[in-house]
């Protein structure tokens, strides 16, 4: 479902550029609203939550999916936690449909994808293990949370088209996404944000060409 | 198609009765066969690498290097290190869930009622989420490390605009899977009800497990021919345990 937001970017309190193959992760507090922009379009951003206070409690793909009774996210579809607790909703959306299920590539996973030599290629868990790494120079409430590899669950794909059929096929298709859509959450507990702007080159969920995302996030 | 496994390769057999929960180490080598004793099971499982528990079955690797949302017959099951735990040898249902997880204690309360070991003793109503994670901290393993489960005899089928739908009746009495293990393997499962069965009672069935030693992996073998994919599956799994 596409609804667009009414708020100005003129007014949020967090507007960064997370260029493709890096990784961004930020506190949002609860009443927050937090929007991933794709500036140049067709571009996957994996993106993980985990609660602010708490290490154990993270977004669950399944618990999400269960919940809602279907795979893909859009407005109106609530990111439930590991625990049960509702961690976000997504309230705009200019896309239309995220993937719950494709995950975060890997060196390991692109060996059996690909090739083997594709192993030392960068990689979104690569990414996400080289920002929690250096936690502390993005976020010190992050840090505190001591994130690591075992916290590496299955992510939500913005702006990723993984379409599964009634026959129980799956595959990465191209993008749906555009230049200048986003998505748009409210925060429903203090949550911690760890995304990798996806720097896969091996199949079309970039378009084969990685851009940069723009992170917004307003007091109300 | 069904095997019948000779009796100088069996190993062992165990039955896990109706929404409880098991863990165990299956060796490389090792088939172990899930059977459906009534018909209308769900057996969730989680995989970890005994010798790093940080290595574990990852549900999103597993599905898209494979192209699948649902396995079978030929489909390997992946670490998050590009290795293969098991590959189904084996299959008479063609259709096991691998996106809903397990139910936890909330879902269980709502739905079927308090059920308390003081008046139900061991009849008491488990849900999955907390059997496994009984089952991960034998091992000093927690929270933290529960992710997405294989639902062995559950079949969800999602429409084209994705929203879900939980087959009942999909396995009947005697239905049976093979995994067969490609590496020393720390297994963890519950036999709760499937988080999306309607049933309005408790609806949890026994699993039997019989294990037996596996043939040597073939060049043909169908598993790993499977797909493109599957041999550099096999390909990283034995640079491992070679």
């Amino acid at each position: 479902m596409l609804l667009e937001s009414p708020l100005d970017p003129k007014n949020a309190v967090i507007r960064e550029t997370c260029l493709a193959g890096e990784p961004w992760i930020k506190t949002i507090r609860k009443g927050q609203f937090f929007r991933i922009l794709d500036l140049e379009g067709n571009q996957a951003v994996d993106t993980l939550f985990y609660s602010a206070t708490n290490p154990e409690e993270r977004y669950s793909a399944t618990d999400t999916i269960v919940r809602q009774g279907a795979l893909y996210l859009t407005v109106g579809s609530k990111l439930f936690s590991n625990e049960g607790n509702l961690m976000l909703t997504i309230v705009a959306d200019t896309c239309g449909r995220h993937d719950t299920l494709g995950g975060a590539c890997a060196a390991e996973s692109n060996t059996v994808r690909y090739a083997i030599d594709k192993r030392h290629m960068h990689s979104c868990r690569d990414n996400f293990l080289g920002g929690l790494a250096h936690c502390d120079c993005h976020d010190h409430g992050a840090a505190r949370l001591g994130l690591g590899k075992r916290d590496l669950a299955p992510n939500i794909n913005f702006f990723m088209n993984v379409p599964v059929t009634p026959e129980g096929g799956l595959t990465f298709e191209d993008g749906i996404s555009g230049a200048g859509k986003y998505v748009e959450m409210r925060a429903e507990m203090d949550v911690v944000c760890l995304i990798s702007n996806c720097p896969q080159l091996n199949n079309p969920c970039n378009g084969y060409n990685p851009t940069p995302i723009q992170l917004l996030v307003w007091d109300q | 198609m069904t095997t019948n496994i000779p009796s100088e390769k069996l190993r062992w057999e165990h039955v896990v009765p109706a929404g409880t929960h098991w863990s165990g180490m299956i060796r490389r080598g090792t088939v172990l066969r899930f059977t459906d004793i009534e018909g209308g099971a769900n057996c969730s499982l989680m995989l970890f690498n005994p010798e790093d528990k940080l290595e574990r079955y990852n549900m999103p690797d597993t599905l898209k290097a494979q192209h699948t949302a649902l396995l079978s017959r030929g489909h390997c099951l992946y670490s998050d290190m590009g290795r293969i735990f098991a590959s189904i040898v084996e299959d008479t249902l063609g259709w096991h869930d691998s996106f809903c997880g397990v139910s936890d204690a909330a879902m269980v309360k709502a739905r079927y009622g308090d059920s308390h070991y003081q008046q139900a003793q061991n009849a008491m109503l488990r849900n999955g989420r907390d059997s496994l994670l009984i089952e991960l901290g034998k091992y000093g393993l927690g929270p933290r490390d529960l992710g997405p489960t294989i639902n062995l005899f559950s079949k969800v089928v999602a429409d084209g605009e994705g929203r879900l739908a939980h087959v009942a009746d999909h396995s009947q009495a005697g239905s049976h899977v093979d995994l067969r293990f490609e590496m020393n393997t720390l297994l963890c499962l519950s036999t709760a009800p499937h988080p999306l069965n309607a049933s309005t009672t408790y609806a949890a069935h026994p699993v039997r497990l019989t294990a037996y030693a596996a043939e040597p992996v073939s060049a043909d073998d169908y598993c790993r021919n499977f797909r493109p994919e599957n041999q550099r599956g096999f390909i990283n799994t034995e640079r491992y345990v070679g």
